[in-house]
C-alpha cells in the first residue's frame, strides 16, 4: 500500500562548508531503500496532475510504480518514451513549478520527489547496464541538421533518430552539450552525466560534429541544399551588459564569460588546463536568476573573502529557482536587494575597485506583475569589489539571424515563428532559446520534442 | 585524410611556424581578415589566430603561429601529420573589401602574414596596394618576398637597422606622405602600441586607418563577451563585430589593460611548460 503520510525525503547533500570548496555534485543520490521508500509515497493518481504538467510528459506514476517494485530498467525505458535525457532533467529541471508543484500530496505531507527519483532511475540504470538503446525507426532516407547541441538541439534530434531520419548536430564549440556544458557547474550537472546522455543519443545513430560555427562555417542556405530539414536550436548565445559607465574595467566578466571559463574550459584546474580565471577578494554579482546564482557559487568556490549578489528588486523578485538561491546562501553568498549599479570604478591600473550603486524603493507592477524599483534619490554608495560578474541575462545570438536574412526576427533579435512553429523559410525549424530569449533548460527540450514532430510530418509530405 | 591533419609545417624563423591544415570547411568559406581558432590538446586553451590563406580546391587552411606562450609553444612543437585537435572557424566579420584608391597595408611581426590576404583581396579588387612591413630584425621579417610579388610597393623597416629602412613602421610611413603619396585607406595588423601609433599618425595624415584586434577570446562566437573593445565610444565585441574596426576612436589603453589581464598566470603556465617539455622543434 502506498505511504503518502511518510515525510518527503528531500534528499542528501554535500555539507555547505565542504562543498565551497569543491566542483563536486551538491546533491547526493537515493540510496535503493530511499528510492523505493519515497516511491512508495506515490499515490499513482489516475489523471496524474505531475504528468499533466511536465512540459514534456513524462510518465511518472507509471516510472515510479516500476522504482517501486526494483525494476529500473522497466522506470527508465518509461521514462525514455518521452524523453532522452532523464538524468540531466532529474537534476536540472524545476520540478517545483511543474511535476512536483503539482503533486496532489504537496499541500498536505509534501510532494513526492519526482526530481530525485528520476535522477536515480537515470543514474542506476546507467550503472546496472539497464539502459536500452532507443529503438529507432525504419531509415526514411530523409537527412536533418540540428543547429547546437543543447538541450533543445539534442531533443530533437534524438526524437527525429528515433523516426528513423539520419540526424547531424552541428556544435560550434569543441564539446557538446551547449548551455549544460558551458553554463551549467559541474556541482548541479556532473560533466559525465552530460557525456553520457549525449552517448544515448549517439547510440541512436546521430552524428555530433564539433567547431562548426552556422552562420560562418556554412549558412542556413547551403544546409538547406544538403539536408531535407533544419532544427535551429543555437540558443541564448549573447550577453547582456548593463551599459554602465566603466564596464569594461578589468576584472569585470559577463556570467558567460565566467562560467564558460570554469565549466567549459575548467579553468579552477588551472595550470592542470591552460585556460587561467583569477577571482578577486570581494566579488560582486549582478543579477539574480540561475546563472547569476551559478556564477556566485562558482566564485565562492575559487575562495574570495565574500562573494555578494546585487539584486535591482527585493527577494520575493528573484527569478531564480528558489532552491539555488538557499544553496547559494548555504555557501555564504551574500544578497543585497534594492540596488541599481550606476558605475564601475577602476584604480589607477584600470582594474576595478568598486561598484557604485543607489538604492531603490519598490513600486507598481509592471507587465509581468513585478514591482518595479525606483531610484532613491541621494542614495548613491560605493561597494568596494575587485570582481564584477554581470548576470542579468542573455539575449539570442545574432550569428544565424545575421548570415540569413531570409529568417525573420523580431526587435529582441528572437527568430519569429508562425502558429505551426515554423520560421519564415520553409523548412527551417526553431526552438530553445533563440525564439525564447533565454529561459529554462526543459522549455528548450520541449520545443525541441514538439519541433521535432513538426519536422517529421513535414517530411513526410516531401 | 582527417580534418586538422597538418600538411605541412614551415619553421620562418625561431618562434614563427607556418602551418598547412586540412580543413575543407573553412577553406571554402574564409575570407580576408577572419580568423579561426586552435585547440591543441584535451584541457587545451582556444587561441585565436588569423587565416593567411586557403585553398578551396585543395581544403587547406594556412596559420602563421609565433611562439609567444605555452599553447603557441606547443602548437609549434607540432609536425607534419599530426593534428590540431580543433580546428573552428572562419570567425569574424570579413574586411571590406573594395577600390579605394591607394591603401597601404601595415604589419608588424607576424602581422605581415596576418595582413597578407587583406593585401591580395585589395589588390584583386584593383586598388593601388602598398605593403609597409616592421620587425625587430632582419631574421624576424617575415614573407617579405611574397609581398614584393603582389604589392605596388613594399618598404620594410626594422627597428635595429640590420634590414631595410631604420625604424618604424610609422617613420615609413611618414617617408611616403612626405614623398606626396595620397593613401585613402590604411589596415593594420601588429602588436597594440604599434597599431596604436600608426593609426594615430595615419589619421593625422587623413589615411583612415583600421586595425585588426587582437583581445582574449573563449569561445571566439559572440557568446562570452570578454573581447570587448570600444570602438567610437561604443563597445564591440571583436570576435564578430570585428576584429578590424576602424581605428580612429579606437582605445587602445583599455585593450591594452584588458590583454595583460592574465599576463602572469600565462608565464606560469609557459614556465611549466618549459620546465616539462622536450622539444621537437630542432632549433633547441
Amino acid at each position: 500500500m502506498p505511504n503518502p503520510a511518510a515525510p518527503r525525503n528531500s534528499g542528501h547533500q554535500q555539507a555547505p562548508d565542504v562543498r565551497k570548496h569543491n566542483f563536486d555534485e551538491v546533491a547526493h543520490s537515493f540510496t535503493d531503500a530511499e528510492a523505493q521508500a519515497e516511491a512508495n509515497r506515490c499515490l499513482h493518481c489516475k489523471n496524474a496532475r505531475c504528468q499533466a504538467n511536465c512540459p514534456v510528459g513524462v510518465q511518472i506514476p507509471d516510472f515510479i510504480a516500476y522504482v517501486k517494485e526494483g525494476k529500473i530498467g522497466e522506470a527508465v525505458s518509461k521514462i525514455m518514451e518521452t524523453s532522452l535525457l532523464p538524468a540531466i532533467c532529474g537534476r536540472v529541471c524545476p520540478q517545483e513549478k511543474h511535476c512536483e508543484g503539482n503533486c496532489i500530496l504537496k499541500e498536505k505531507f509534501g510532494a513526492v520527489n519526482i526530481g530525485m527519483l528520476e535522477r536515480y532511475t537515470a543514474d542506476t540504470a546507467r550503472k546496472q547496464g539497464l539502459l536500452k538503446t532507443p529503438q529507432t525507426a525504419p531509415k526514411t532516407g530523409k537527412k536533418v541538421v540540428c543547429i547546437g547541441s543543447g538541450p533543445s538541439s539534442i531533443a530533437a534530434a534524438a526524437e527525429l533518430a528515433r523516426a528513423g531520419h539520419e540526424v547531424t548536430v552541428f556544435e560550434a564549440l569543441h564539446a557538446f552539450g551547449g548551455v549544460l556544458r558551458y553554463g551549467i557547474p559541474s556541482f548541479r550537472l556532473p560533466r559525465e552525466v552530460i557525456d553520457h546522455e549525449i552517448e544515448t543519443v549517439k547510440s541512436m545513430g546521430v552524428k555530433f560534429v564539433p567547431d562548426v560555427l552556422v552562420g560562418a562555417t556554412q549558412t542556413v542556405q547551403e544546409l538547406l541544399k544538403e539536408f531535407d530539414a533544419v532544427y535551429v536550436g543555437s540558443g541564448a548565445g549573447l550577453p547582456t551588459m548593463t551599459g554602465i559607465p566603466g564596464e569594461n574595467a578589468v576584472g569585470v566578466y559577463s556570467a558567460n564569460e565566467f562560467l564558460t571559463r570554469i565549466n567549459l574550459m575548467q579553468a579552477y584546474k588551472f595550470p592542470a588546463t591552460d585556460t587561467p580565471i583569477k577571482i578577486g577578494k570581494h566579488v560582486i554579482v549582478l543579477g539574480a536568476g540561475n546563472s547569476a546564482m551559478d556564477a556566485a557559487r562558482c566564485a565562492m568556490r575559487l575562495g574570495p573573502d565574500a562573494v555578494t549578489i546585487a539584486y535591482r528588486r527585493s527577494a520575493a523578485e528573484m527569478p531564480a529557482r528558489a532552491a539555488e538561491v538557499e544553496h547559494a546562501q548555504e555557501e555564504g553568498v551574500q544578497f543585497e536587494f534594492l540596488l541599481t549599479p550606476k558605475e564601475v570604478i577602476a584604480d589607477e591600473t584600470g582594474h576595478v575597485s568598486g561598484l557604485k550603486f543607489t538604492r531603490n524603493e519598490l513600486g507598481e507592477p509592471d507587465a509581468k506583475g513585478r514591482r518595479r524599483p525606483i531610484e532613491i534619490p541621494g542614495s548613491e554608495f560605493v561597494m568596494p569589489a575587485d570582481t564584477v560578474i554581470v548576470a542579468i541575462g542573455q539575449r539570442p545570438n545574432p550569428i544565424i539571424a545575421k548570415t540569413t536574412p531570409e529568417l525573420k526576427t523580431t526587435e529582441r533579435g528572437v527568430l519569429e515563428m508562425d502558429e505551426q512553429g515554423k520560421t519564415s523559410v520553409p523548412g527551417v525549424y526553431a526552438g530553445g532559446d533563440i525564439i525564447r530569449g533565454g529561459a529554462t533548460v526543459l522549455l528548450a527540450m520541449k520545443d525541441g520534442i514538439e519541433a521535432a514532430k513538426r519536422i517529421n510530418t513535414y517530411l513526410e509530405g516531401k | 585524410m582527417q580534418e586538422n591533419t597538418i600538411l605541412e609545417r614551415v619553421q620562418l624563423n625561431d618562434v614563427v611556424v607556418k602551418f598547412v591544415i586540412y580543413k575543407p570547411l573553412i577553406a571554402k568559406s574564409a575570407r580576408a581578415g577572419q580568423f579561426v581558432i586552435l585547440r591543441g590538446r584535451e584541457g587545451g586553451e582556444r587561441v585565436p589566430v588569423t587565416l593567411v590563406d586557403w585553398d578551396a580546391q585543395k581544403g587547406t587552411i594556412t596559420v602563421i603561429i609565433q611562439a609567444i606562450g605555452k599553447s603557441t609553444s606547443m602548437f609549434n612543437n607540432f609536425q607534419q601529420g599530426e593534428q590540431f585537435l580543433n580546428v573552428a572557424g572562419p570567425l569574424g566579420t570579413p574586411v571590406e573589401i573594395k577600390n579605394y584608391g591607394t591603401v597601404a597595408v601595415v604589419g608588424g611581426g607576424v602581422g605581415i602574414a596576418e595582413v597578407y590576404p587583406i593585401a591580395r583581396a585589395l589588390k584583386e579588387a584593383g586598388n593601388k596596394v602598398i605593403a609597409v612591413l616592421g620587425a625587430r630584425n632582419k631574421d624576424l621579417l617575415i614573407l617579405e618576398p611574397e609581398m614584393k610579388a603582389l604589392c605596388d610597393q613594399t618598404l620594410s623597416t626594422t627597428d635595429d637597422g640590420s634590414y631595410g629602412l631604420k625604424g618604424m613602421v610609422t617613420d615609413a610611413i611618414q617617408k611616403l606622405h612626405d614623398a606626396g603619396e595620397v593613401i585613402n585607406a590604411g589596415f593594420i595588423i601588429g602588436p597594440i602600441p604599434m597599431m596604436k601609433f600608426t593609426s594615430r599618425l595615419m589619421d593625422k595624415l587623413g589615411m583612415n586607418p583600421h586595425a585588426s584586434l587582437n583581445p582574449i577570446m573563449l569561445d571566439g562566437t559572440g557568446m562570452c563577451g570578454c573581447c570587448r573593445v570600444t570602438v567610437e565610444g561604443k563597445v564591440k565585441f571583436a570576435c564578430v563585430d570585428g576584429p578590424m574596426f576602424p581605428s580612429k576612436t579606437i582605445d587602445f589603453d583599455e585593450l591594452i589593460r584588458r590583454t595583460s589581464e592574465y599576463k602572469p598566470l600565462e608565464k606560469q603556465s609557459l614556465e611549466n611548460f618549459q620546465k616539462d617539455h622536450v622539444c621537437k622543434c630542432g632549433l633547441h
